[in-house]
């Protein structure tokens, strides 16, 4: 990555404040804390994890939709995180979102037509055009012309999802973030828009910010990912590679829960002990070190940061620290 | 414009509402009815012909000597026997079908202070001689229309207050939810009195007060159903699109908000009404000589010997009120989702 990535997020912190009162301390959920990463232009970075480990969040935070508790957004070199709302607001066209349930994005009445014209007339674009625009705009994502007269409860799940998708794209994104844009759609319709989305990237050359827990899906249209844990990232690497050699324990348990396509194929099962620690709370030291097969002393105080192991693959582990991973292995066992 | 389905439905199931269908009916026509009541009771003709001379008095002010020779240069008095009888030689005149304003003086043989219901007053007359009936369609009118302007008003203002805390939320949420503790923790009707005895209340001014405290009635529901709505995620794309605030409140939550809106105007309305009614009946109402049906509560509990006072009023504002309260709960019936058109369950 030579020039300026398209998206940049610098030790980004979101705390969210639960309950409390006029005299009641109020306990604050670390949601997201610390993360970094990039997109480039045309890239699709995958944000995977559990459910609460802060993904979406992160995809929030990026468009802004809550305010940050710290930490820096760039889009294109310039900081979007502390603009003022009326400043921020040209710049929202360039990052558009696509949420995971098909039935509550789409306001129920509004038409087709005028849920595509929003972002036209919002943004100026194709003053006058609107029809040809909203006809091109149907055909991109697959949908009969007569869709615009139409109501949103006339459409599958699925078709929403694409009306969705075709929102996003009304307002000329170079960025699209995809809340779990799938995850809550039938397999067979699954497919279609995942390889919708692929096909759009790859013509209208849109980066993307595909925030999913479903690592198959996640591996079929990937770039690169980054694995979340707790508020962080814990590793990010090529798809390949990390599919290829996971550093992380956490990422090596995530892979090994994914399903093999392939009757009696052996493999190793990592089942992860308990559960994710309150957000409220996290354990010191590295946050998975209550859950990690391998951890030892210095996990427990002393948080790993995310560092290179090879090229583009980062990871924040002890075990991959030292100069001979694998004694320190022989160590922890 | 085309109806969304959703409205037809609505619009269905309100019709499928017999007593709130018919009612909304014998609302509406005595409403526009009393929109006219000029026509309706008046102490002047409607048209009138006077030795071949053409007169609209219910239109125009005539002088006396304008309309015959023994007149005086003021205002025709058209209820002044010679008069009648002038044009009874010399031309017609058509009357309403109730020959009194709010305001006339019944002249005649008997008294006419508190005169039982007769030809000559169908509901009889008051303590200060006047028409019931012509009050009574007067002070309908006059009720009706405070409390539309009223409902209107505050609607409006409520409205806009729930959305603004609902949609903010946080410390603007806070600050406005004990704002309006307070504010609706003022003796109205205290304040009401010593106004009353500053300045004499008219129907703006009174307007006006009750504002300053109706407002609050919708503010709740419409706050509860922006701070369910500015989290649905078509309310997150649109402002990802960069959609004002104002117009992400107006366009993509209010339209959802509406329901529980729409669903208390009836209610708020027949509110209303009461509320003027029982200022009136306290005297802190309109200003005095007014039409009003509360002012017709009071003289039928000054005067129990005269019970069609008391029996009219209690007569056209129950039977009001209870239009009202029909047309609500139909209105209520409609927007509920769970309803199936053709009344159903």
């Amino acid at each position: 990555m030579s020039a300026i990535p398209l998206l940049q997020a610098t030790d980004i912190v979101k705390h969210f404040p639960v309950g409390g009162g006029l005299f009641a301390k109020a306990r604050i959920v670390r949601a997201v804390d610390g993360v970094s990463f990039e997109i480039a232009r045309g890239e699709t970075l995958s944000l995977v994890g559990e459910s609460g480990c802060g993904k979406s969040t992160v995809g929030r935070a990026v468009l802004r939709l809550v305010p940050l508790t710290s930490g820096q957004v760039l889009l294109d070199g310039q900081r979007i995180d502390d603009l003022s709302a009326s400043a921020l607001r040209p710049l929202r066209r360039r990052m558009q979102v696509v949420f995971q349930d098909p039935f509550s994005s789409l306001n129920p009445r509004m038409r087709v037509r005028d849920v595509l014209i929003e972002p036209m007339r919002n943004f100026g674009l194709h003053e006058g055009r609107w029809d040809a625009r909203i006809a091109e705009l149907l055909d991109l994502v697959r949908l009969p012309k007569d869709s615009a007269g139409r109501w949103p409860h006339e459409f599958s799940g699925g078709q929403r999802q694409r009306i969705g998708i075709a929102r996003a794209l009304a307002a000329e994104p170079d960025l699209i973030v995809c809340d779990e844009a799938v995850s809550a759609l039938d397999v067979s319709v699954k497919a279609q828009v995942v390889n919708l989305l692929q096909d759009l990237q790859a013509d209208l050359g849109l980066a993307m910010l595909f925030i999913s827990h479903d690592l198959a899906i996640v591996e079929h249209m990937t770039h690169r990912i980054a694995v979340m844990y707790l508020g962080r990232i814990v590793e990010v690497a090529e798809r390949r590679s990390l599919f290829a050699a996971p550093k992380h324990p956490y990422t090596e348990a995530l892979l090994s829960a994914v399903p093999v396509p392939e009757p009696g194929a052996q493999r190793r099962r990592i089942i992860l002990a308990g559960d994710v620690p309150s957000p409220v709370n996290p354990p010191s030291g590295c946050r998975f070190h209550t859950r990690c097969p391998y951890a030892f002393d210095r996990c427990r105080s002393e948080e790993p940061a995310l560092r290179a192991t090879a090229a583009g693959h980062l990871v924040a582990c002890h075990l991959h620290e030292g100069p001979d991973p694998a004694k320190l292995l022989a160590r922890a066992a | 414009m085309t109806l969304s389905p959703i409205t037809r439905r609505r619009l269905a199931n309100f019709r499928a509402n017999r007593r709130g269908w018919i009612s909304l009916w014998i609302f509406g026509a005595l409403f526009v009815l009393s929109l006219f009541a000029e026509l309706v009771a008046n102490d002047r003709p409607i048209v009138a012909q006077v030795d071949g001379r053409w007169f609209f008095p219910v239109f125009v002010e005539y002088a006396g000597d304008e309309v015959w020779e023994g007149g005086l240069p003021t205002a025709a008095d058209w209820h002044d026997p010679e008069l009648r009888q002038a044009i009874a030689a010399r031309g017609w005149a058509i009357w309403p079908p109730i020959p009194y304003r709010h305001d006339t003086l019944v002249i005649g043989d008997p008294p006419t202070v508190l005169s039982p219901p007769s030809a000559r007053n169908w509901l009889g007359t008051d303590d200060q001689a006047r028409d019931v009936l012509a009050r009574v369609i007067y002070g309908f009118r006059i009720s009706v229309l405070f409390g539309f302007t009223l409902t209107l008003i505050s609607s409006v203002i409520g409205i806009a207050a729930g959305a603004v805390q609902g949609y903010y939320g946080g410390l603007t949420d806070l600050l406005f939810q004990r704002f309006i503790e307070i504010w609706s923790g003022m003796p109205q009707l205290y304040l009401l009195i010593i106004l009353a005895a500053v300045i004499e209340p008219s129907f703006v001014t009174l307007l006006l007060f009750l504002l300053l405290f109706s407002w609050m009635g919708l503010t709740g529901v419409v706050r509860a159903e922006f701070l369910r709505g500015r989290n649905l995620d078509y309310v997150r794309a649109a402002k990802a699109l960069g959609v004002s605030d104002v117009r992400v409140m107006a366009r993509h939550i209010l339209p959802n908000a509406m329901v529980a809106t729409l669903t208390f105007l009836p209610f708020i309305l027949s509110g209303s009404v009461t509320v003027l009614a029982s200022l009136d009946f306290l005297g802190f109402g309109l200003p005095p000589g007014s039409p009003s049906l509360g002012e017709l509560v009071a003289q039928g509990r000054n005067n129990l010997q005269a019970p069609w006072l008391g029996i009219t009023a209690f007569v056209v504002l129950g039977g009001t009120l209870t239009l009202l309260i029909f047309i609500g709960e139909a209105v209520r019936d409609a927007f509920d989702p769970r309803k199936l058109p053709g009344g159903g369950r």
